[in-house]
Order: structure tokens, then C-alpha cells, then sequence
């Protein structure tokens, strides 16, 4: 605890030589504030609204329980509720079974394709919610999907064999696009297991299965829980497939209900505003139980510090089935949904793949789009917005982490809870917040791209602190402390030598979170203006236009561009970070 | 030089008074000399060291240094770390990995109050560089050094500033058994050049005995004996520091008297009666506990010569240990089994007669601490 001594305490000058403020304070009392403000002061205001009338020119706003009753009246509410409950807990499990066995299958056993498919498995992180749904209606939408198509064609019938507007449809768009979440997080809870406890268990005569069902699940229970729990709130938050997929149904959750009494008009942001406090208590109950479950995994403490190689299992013949999972999950989840992108792009007007339709590729997309009005401004705007918020994430969370790890100051904690709450703040209900809070203060923010700004970093804040905690805990105090005693500042050695230190964690995390930032739509959808558009609003308005072709062009130039991206920066993350220790 | 009075520290603990570590801890240490804390993990040691240091703050006490108060809980001094211009070396040598082997030593000079021109840090670092043998390393990148390599090159960003005073915390500890013996040489030599009023932090006794001018030793938060490593080792004031600074037998005995003719105490212990050395008073009938080094029992297959005053006795060879320099014998006498280190020549087999014999100097009585309350 370096420094952590002189700050714990206040610094007494006493009869000593006057000591100079040090700016540390200044530093440290800046970003304490600036965190406070982000996390806390959105969410006061929308709890504000969530009681208030809706205020127009004749009439001004008042106090009111109406929002809540209007929303809890209702029967639909009850219905409501259940959606969502079944559409997040059906997605959760189903990314929780794909991921898991596909985690398993490249941890423990010798498939084959295994390096592929860890280059692979990034992929889908990089490719926004909206056109993951968009590819999924072109493939199986009654009309126009070309999976029904296909098989109308194959078996001579105009039977509808896979409808993905229902609630089944909407659970496997959303379960395969957070299966790859899953698939990390149970890779980690595999590496992190002791192979040993499997190994003792074949050495006791168990089978495969025995010890896949007896050991391996039960060790990885907690894992599993708070795996599933993490993925519930994401998929009850999610919001692209709700309004893509269940709006033109009628089947509503939460988000679409957000969004639809936002839209409606005149609009009733009370009554989104009371939706939006069930739905986070719903969430904050989720992660609440989550890390209850990650706090108190001690008894199954798997993790010895050691470093280990697991053995894998040798599946024999099978491991061509496995290999087989994987050639499907690929084919679902990148390549199919980016092929049939890449084809649509291609077509004049949307048409199905067809001897007739090949004769009419052309490049006329891409024009358009690279002269569409919009087009341009969105993607300066999602450029600036995803390189600034990921810049201002990652240096003010690595204030915040060491003062949570580094000093000794009362409450440091809770600080760490503070810059955690955005997490339990869906995307929506965040961008609800802000729009609140700002069109309330007033100040002119509303409106521009500062908006935004402001939406992009209070979202991340949570993946910052993620981030740097994971390095900063690795980091020997002793190496600042040493700085301390050479003589260096708290500034100096912040500098000089914590921030380089963290280098590769700082770079993964800017990644991370310049290619969600790009991604982001549920916020800004609330928070847009003209002429403040970013890339995932203007898919949304050329989906909702009917553009598909230029939807299409404009997408797989996303996807493209994200790729290039990544690469690069893990290149020059590789190349210029700093060597291992 | 270095002046440590009535330190006290605290922990704060998760329920509960907070945990004190360090108490009452008082020493003064000599311009120049090489002074060590030894004890057991726990012992206070380290935050002593820290505190001096000044990375953790007191509770109360006094430090001064040079005349120059760093920290007083009275008048409300503390000094930061980084103002208080001592080098230390950490027990993970916390050399930065992001630099090079230059630019580590050269870092205390950079950011030091009074700029330095390129060219005057370039002369300083190289020099001390090549003190501790490293300047043709000066470029390589600073992880790319071995363990010992590392290990010198903390020690020179230590001197680089030219400390009032070196603070070594461990710095031994992580190399292996051949290289520390090496480093051991190295870093006597160094501080005996340089005259550096050196703290050094150890558990290890064999360190704190070779490198020292005075040691102090810790148990429980509290300096339990302070001296040169010889008084230590042969007079111990404690079973705690006859106990922890190497092997030793202890035998409970009680006091018989004084020995007029040698000026020696008489204590009757199971190994039969025999003469001792005693730093404190004793009274007869007082509970002590004689302690005995295994390398000061002499055995002998014959009859021992009988010397004027020397303890002997015989026993039974019941243990032995083969150690390659030394050979192990436990030998039991009556009831009692006593440790016998000897020359490896030395072959009784186990069950023969054996006969020791020890001499009075360097049997110690240390009264038990009950008893011993009760005499005074």
C-alpha cells in the first residue's frame, strides 16, 4: 500500500516545512465526483418521472402514482412480465447449453478445429445485434426466409416450415447470439478448474459421462448459475429482437413496452419510466444473486493458483461429431447470417438466391450507401463516440481501481459499487435516464453528440473497472511503492509506471469497448437526434424504411470494417504491448 | 544515526479492535552500521522496516534520522515516502518491467526535485551499475535479467540516489541456496564500501548472523533481544531466541546454588547435574531451562578426558543422521534424549555407549519466565 498511508490518514503539517497540495487529491476528487455523477444522478431522475404526470403547455406536471397504476392495472402487464421472463430465461439456457458444451469440447477433449474455432469464436462479438436479427429474417421469416424457401422448393409445398417471428424464433436469435458470451465465461470456469479432480475420478473407474455429469457440472455449478444469471438480465435488457422479431407480432416485453410508450403518442414517459423501474429491479435482483453465487463459490474453490495444462479427453470416432457441432454453431451464427447479408447486398431489390438473381449482382449498393445522405455523418459520429468514450472509460476506471485496491480510504468500496450500478441498467432504460435527467437540468446537451458521449460512458464504465481490476490485481504493490521510494510522486508514479504497467489490459479493454460502443443501439435510439445519427441508428431507420439492400451493403462494410479493426488492434497490441512478466 | 522510539502499528481488522503489529519497538542504530530485524513471519519486522521506510504510517512513536524527525506522533510529523530519501530493496525486487535495466536505476534520479542534466544521470547510473557488476547489461531489458541479476539491479536503484539510508526487506529470499551465499558476500562488501547505515529485514538466521553488526530480534510485535550476532547466538536471553536462532537442546532443570570454585550455577536437570553459564541472577530452587547448541556436545567413544569443571556424562546412541560435513546423534541419557552434532568421522553405531561432554560456557540458563518474576 504505497502511498495509501499518507492518504489514509489527512496529511497533518503540524511544525513541519508547509507541504504542498498534492494534485492527486484533485485528481482522485475529480473522478470520484465525475463517477457519482454518471452512476447515480440519471437514475435519481428517472425514479423522479417514474412519479410524475406527463407535463405539457396547458396543464404542468404533478406528482403521481397513475404510472404505476396504469402500469400494474392492466392485465396485459401480467402477460407482459411472463413474456419476458420466458423469452429471457429460454435465451439464457440456450446460449448456457451451447456455450457450455462448446466450451467443454475445446477444453476438455481433442476435437479437432480447435484453433479455428477459437479465431472464430470472436467473430460474432463483433457483429452488431440489428444485423445478427436482420440476417436471421432473411433466413427464416414465412415469406421472404430462405430456410422456408428452400424447402418449399425441396418438397414442392408452400407450407411456412420455420416462422422466427414468434416467441420461439425470438429465444433462438437471442440464445445463439449470446451463446458466444456463454462460451466465455464457461471457457474461463474450465481453465480455471483443476484437471486433477477429473483425472482422480477416471482413476476411480467413472466414465466419461459419469465424470462429465458427476464432477465436471457440479464443480462448474457455480460457474454454471452465475453464467445463466448473467445471461438472463442480458437477454431480459436486449432489445433489437424484441422490437424486430415481437413488435410486428404483438408479442411485447419490457424493452419493446419502453419503447413503445416512448413512441406512442402523445408519448407517456412516466409509464415508461415505470416499466423501466420493474424491469431494473428485475435486473439488479439477477446480479445481485449472481454475485452472491460468485462470492460465496469458496467451497468449490477450483482455482489452486497453479498453473495447469489440462489433459484432454480422448473422444475417439466421436470427436467428429464434435467437430460437426462446431462446423453448425459457425454456420449459424457467422457464416450463414454474413453470407445471406452478403447476398442481399449484392441484389437490386430483394430477391432469393436464384440463377435468375445471380444474373443481377451488382455493386449498386454500395454506391448508394457511400452516397447516402446519412450515412456518412453516422459513421464520423460512431467513430469519435466509440474512440472517446473507450479513451475516458478505460484512464477514469484506472483511477477508480486503484483507489479501491491501493489505499486504505473509508468507503473505497462503495465506489467500486458505484461505478458497478450502470451494469444493472439496461441499455434502454439507461438511454431513458439520461434523456430524463437532461431534458429536466436542461443545459444544452440534449440534443448534441455530448449526449451520447455521456450515455457510451456511463454504459461501459462497468467493463473499464472489469478490466483494470483483473490487471491492476496482478500488479505487485511493490512496484509503486518502489517508485515511492526513489522519490517519485503519486502523479509521477501513476504515470511512469502504473498506467504502462497496465498497458495490454488497457488496450483490451479500449477494444472491448470501442466495438460495443459501435454495436450500441438502445440507448441512442433514445438519445439520437438529426444529424447526431450513429451507425447501428441508421440500420435501424433503413430496416424500418425498408432499405433492405443498403441495410444489407452498409452491414457487411460494419462487419468488415470491425474485423479489420480488431485484427489491427490485436497486431499492434501484440507487437508494441508490453512483454509478459 | 537512526533513532526508533516507542514505535507502535496497527492493522485494521475486519471486526473487532484493529491488530496490533508493532509494539513499543525502540533501537538506535550507529552511522554506518549494519543492523538487522530477525524473527518469524509475523513478528512485526517488515512494518518496522515499512515504517521507517515511511510506506506505512504508525500509531504512535517517534523516527528520527540524521537529526531529521521523518515521523513523530507527538508532533504530528510524517514525512512521505517519497521525500524521505532512503533506498530500499523489496523482497520481489519490484523491478519495473516496462524498462530497461538503465532506465530502472536511472528512474530515482528523473524524478528527483533537483534536476540533473542527461549527461550527470548517465555517469552516476553507469557508476553504480558497474558496482554491482551489471553495466555491460545497462540496455537489456530489465525481465530479461536472472534472479540475481534482478536482485543487484534493485540494489542499485537503491544506491543510485545516494540514501541516507538502505532499507532491505528480504532481499535474499527468492534466490536460491548457491546465489544467496554469493549475494551475501556481495552485499557486505558493498555496504562496508559505501558505509551505508543499512536496515536489513530476515527470518532467515544464518543471514542476519553473517551480515550484521547488531541484530535485533522480534517475536510477537517486540524486540525480545538486541545484540551482536555473537551474544545472540552464545547467550540468549530467551527460549524464544535460543529456540529460533539455530538448533538447540533445551533441558528443564532447577537451580542448586552457586559453584564457588568456578563461579558457575548448579542446576539439576534428567541429563544428571551440571554447570552453567547464566547472563541473569538466579537464586537457588529457581525453575530455568538450560539451552545447549548441538555443535557444543562433544561425544567420545572412550571415556572423556576429564577437563576442570566440564560438564560430562555418558548416554546410548539411539538416533542417527548421516548429513554429509556433520553426523547427528541423539543419544539418550536416562529418560532424557539429548542432540549431539559431531565430525562426520565420528561412526558409533546405534545402541553402543556413548560419553559427552559439554562445556559450562556455553550451557546457558535462561530463567523461566514465571519463575524468574517471582525472584525479582
Amino acid at each position: 500500500m504505497a502511498s495509501v498511508e499518507n492518504i489514509s490518514g489527512n496529511l497533518q503539517t503540524g511544525d513541519q516545512p508547509v507541504v504542498k497540495a498534492d494534485p492527486k487529491w484533485a485528481i482522485m476528487g475529480g473522478v470520484v465526483s465525475i463517477v457519482a455523477w454518471l452512476a447515480l444522478v440519471p437514475l435519481v431522475f428517472l425514479i423522479y418521472q417514474s412519479f410524475r404526470t406527463p407535463g405539457t403547455a396547458r396543464k404542468p406536471a404533478i406528482w403521481t402514482l397513475g404510472n404505476y397504476f396504469e402500469a400494474y392495472s392492466s392485465p396485459d402487464t401480467l402477460l407482459l412480465f411472463a413474456n419476458s421472463v420466458q423469452f429471457a430465461a429460454g435465451t439464457a439456457i440456450l446460449a448456457l447449453v451451447v456455450g457450455t458444451a462448446l466450451a467443454w469440447m475445446t477444453e476438455r477433449t481433442n476435437t479437432p478445429l480447435k484453433p479455428l474455432f477459437y479465431a472464430l469464436s470472436i467473430i460474432p462479438l463483433i457483429i452488431p445485434g440489428i444485423l445478427f436479427v436482420v440476417s436471421w429474417i432473411f433466413l427464416a421469416s414465412p415469406k421472404i426466409g430462405l430456410i422456408n424457401l428452400a424447402l418449399q422448393n425441396l418438397l414442392g409445398t408452400d407450407k411456412v416450415y420455420v416462422d422466427i417471428y414468434s416467441m420461439a424464433g425470438m429465444i433462438w436469435v437471442d440464445g445463439l447470439h449470446y451463446a458466444p458470451i456463454a462460451f466465455l465465461l464457461m471457457t474461463a470456469a474450465f481453465r480455471a478448474m483443476d484437471p486433477s479432480l477429473e483425472e482422480s475420478a477416471m482413476m476411480s473407474g467413472a466414465s466419461m459421462w459419469g465424470i462429465f455429469r458427476r464432477i465436471t457440472l457440479k464443480l462448474a455449478f457455480p460457474a454454471v448459475a452465475a453464467s445463466f444469471l448473467i445471461l438472463f438480465v442480458r437477454s431480459i435488457e436486449s432489445f433489437e429482437v424484441p422490437a424486430l422479431l415481437g413488435l410486428p407480432v404483438g408479442i411485447q416485453v419490457f424493452t419493446s413496452a419502453i419503447y413503445d410508450a416512448i413512441h406512442s403518442y402523445p408519448s407517456n414517459i412516466g409509464l415508461a419510466a415505470a416499466y423501466a423501474i420493474t424491469l431494473l429491479v428485475i435486473t439488479m435482483g439477477g446480479i445481485y444473486f449472481q454475485s452472491r453465487i460468485t462470492s460465496q463459490g469458496g467451497k468449490y474453490s477450483t482455482v489452486t493458483g497453479k498453473g495447469f495444462r489440462p489433459r484432454t479427453i480422448d473422444l475417439g470416432r466421436w470427436k467428429y461429431l464434435t467437430a460437426g457441432i462446431f462446423l453448425v454453431y459457425a454456420l449459424m451464427v457467422v457464416i450463414l447470417p454474413f453470407l445471406v447479408l452478403l447476398w442481399s447486398s449484392l441484389q437490386k431489390f430483394y430477391s432469393v438466391p436464384s440463377m435468375e438473381a445471380l444474373r443481377n449482382v451488382s455493386l449498386a449498393a454500395y454506391v448508394t450507401i457511400i452516397n447516402y445522405p446519412s450515412v456518412g455523418t453516422a459513421v464520423w459520429n460512431s467513430f469519435i463516440l466509440s474512440i472517446g468514450s473507450a479513451t475516458t472509460v478505460m484512464v477514469l476506471t484506472a483511477v477508480v481501481c486503484w483507489i479501491v485496491l491501493r489505499t486504505k480510504i473509508r468507503g473505497r468500496f462503495l465506489l467500486d459499487q458505484l461505478a458497478s450500478i450502470p451494469l444493472v441498467l439496461p441499455g434502454l432504460v439507461m438511454g431513458l435516464a439520461i434523456m430524463v435527467c437532461y431534458l429536466t437540468i436542461g443545459g444544452g446537451i440534449y440534443g448534441t453528440i455530448w449526449i451520447l458521449f455521456i450515455a457510451y460512458v456511463t454504459r461501459f464504465l462497468p467493463y473499464g473497472m472489469r478490466y483494470n481490476t483483473t490487471s491492476m490485481v496482478q500488479l505487485h504493490k511493490e512496484l509503486e511503492e518502489s517508485a515511492a521510494m526513489s522519490g517519485a510522486s503519486w502523479f509521477t508514479s501513476f504515470w511512469r509506471i502504473v498506467l504502462p504497467l497496465l498497458k495490454p489490459g488497457l488496450l483490451a479493454g479500449w477494444i472491448y469497448i470501442v466495438i460495443v460502443s459501435v454495436r450500441e443501439l438502445s440507448s441512442s435510439i433514445l438519445l439520437y437526434s438529426p444529424g447526431t445519427e450513429v451507425v447501428s441508428i441508421v440500420i435501424w431507420e433503413m430496416w424500418q424504411n425498408g432499405q433492405y439492400v443498403e441495410l444489407s451493403a452498409f452491414g457487411v462494410m460494419l462487419i468488415a470494417t470491425l474485423f479489420v479493426f480488431v485484427m489491427t488492434a490485436q497486431w499492434i497490441g501484440k507487437r508494441f504491448g508490453v512483454k509478459e512478466t | 544515526m537512526l533513532t526508533v522510539k516507542g514505535l507502535n502499528t496497527e492493522y485494521p481488522s475486519q471486526k473487532g479492535p484493529p491488530v496490533k503489529a508493532a509494539q513499543d519497538v525502540t533501537f538506535e542504530v550507529p552511522a554506518g552500521k549494519f543492523f538487522t530485524l530477525l524473527g518469524p513471519s509475523g513478528c512485526g519486522k517488515t512494518t518496522t522496516l515499512r515504517s521507517i521506510a515511511g510506506l506505512e504510517r504508525p500509531v504512535g512513536g517517534e523516527i528520527v534520522v540524521n537529526g531529521r524527525t521523518v515521523y513523530s506522533s507527538e508532533k504530528k510529523i510524517f514525512i512521505p515516502p517519497n521525500q524521505r530519501n532512503f533506498g530500499m530493496v523489496f523482497q520481489s525486487y519490484a523491478i519495473w518491467p516496462h524498462m530497461t535495466v538503465f532506465a530502472n536505476a536511472a528512474f530515482p534520479l528523473e524524478v528527483r526535485k533537483t534536476k540533473m542534466t542527461a549527461q550527470e544521470i548517465r555517469e552516476k547510473v553507469m557508476r553504480v551499475l558497474s558496482a554491482v557488476a551489471l553495466e555491460q547489461y545497462a540496455d537489456r531489458e530489465a525481465t530479461k535479467l536472472s534472479g540475481g541479476q534482478q536482485q543487484r539491479l534493485a540494489l542499485a536503484r537503491a544506491l543510485v540516489m545516494e540514501p541516507e539510508l538502505l532499507l532491505l526487506d528480504e532481499p535474499l529470499s527468492n534466490l536460491d541456496a548457491k546465489l544467496r551465499d554469493r549475494m551475501r558476500f556481495e552485499l557486505k562488501r558493498i555496504q562496508r564500501e559505501l558505509g551505508l547505515t543499512t536496515i536489513y529485514v530476515t527470518h532467515d538466521q544464518g543471514e542476519a548472523l553473517a551480515l550484521s553488526h547488531e541484530i535485533a530480534v522480534m517475536n510477537e510485535g517486540r524486540i525480545v533481544q538486541v545484540g551482536t550476532p555473537r551474544e545472540i547466538y552464545e547467550h540468549p536471553r530467551t527460549k524464544f531466541v535460543a529456540d529460533f536462532i539455530g538448533t538447540t537442546n533445551f533441558i528443564d532443570g532447577t537451580v542448586l546454588g552457586m559453584d564457588t570454585a568456578t563461579g558457575r550455577w548448579n542446576v539439576r536437570t534428567p541429563a544428571g547435574d551440571m554447570l552453567v553459564h547464566a547472563v541473569q541472577t538466579l537464586a537457588p530452587n529457581m525453575a530455568v531451562t538450560v539451552s545447549i547448541r548441538p555443535e557444543d556436545v562433544e561425544v567420545f567413544e572412550e571415556a572423556a578426558p576429564a577437563g576442570s569443571g566440564l560438564n560430562t556424562t555418558s548416554g546410548m546412541v539411539d538416533q542417527k543422521v548421516f548429513l554429509g560435513d556433520f553426523v547427528d546423534f541423539q543419544i539418550k541419557i536416562g529418560e532424557f534424549t539429548l542432540l549431539s552434532r559431531a565430525h562426520p568421522s565420528m561412526r558409533t553405531p546405534i545402541g553402543d555407549k556413548i560419553h559427552v561432554r559439554m562445556n559450562p560456557e556455553k550451557c546457558v540458563a535462561i530463567p523461566d519466565i514465571s519463575s524468574a518474576r517471582n525472584a525479582a
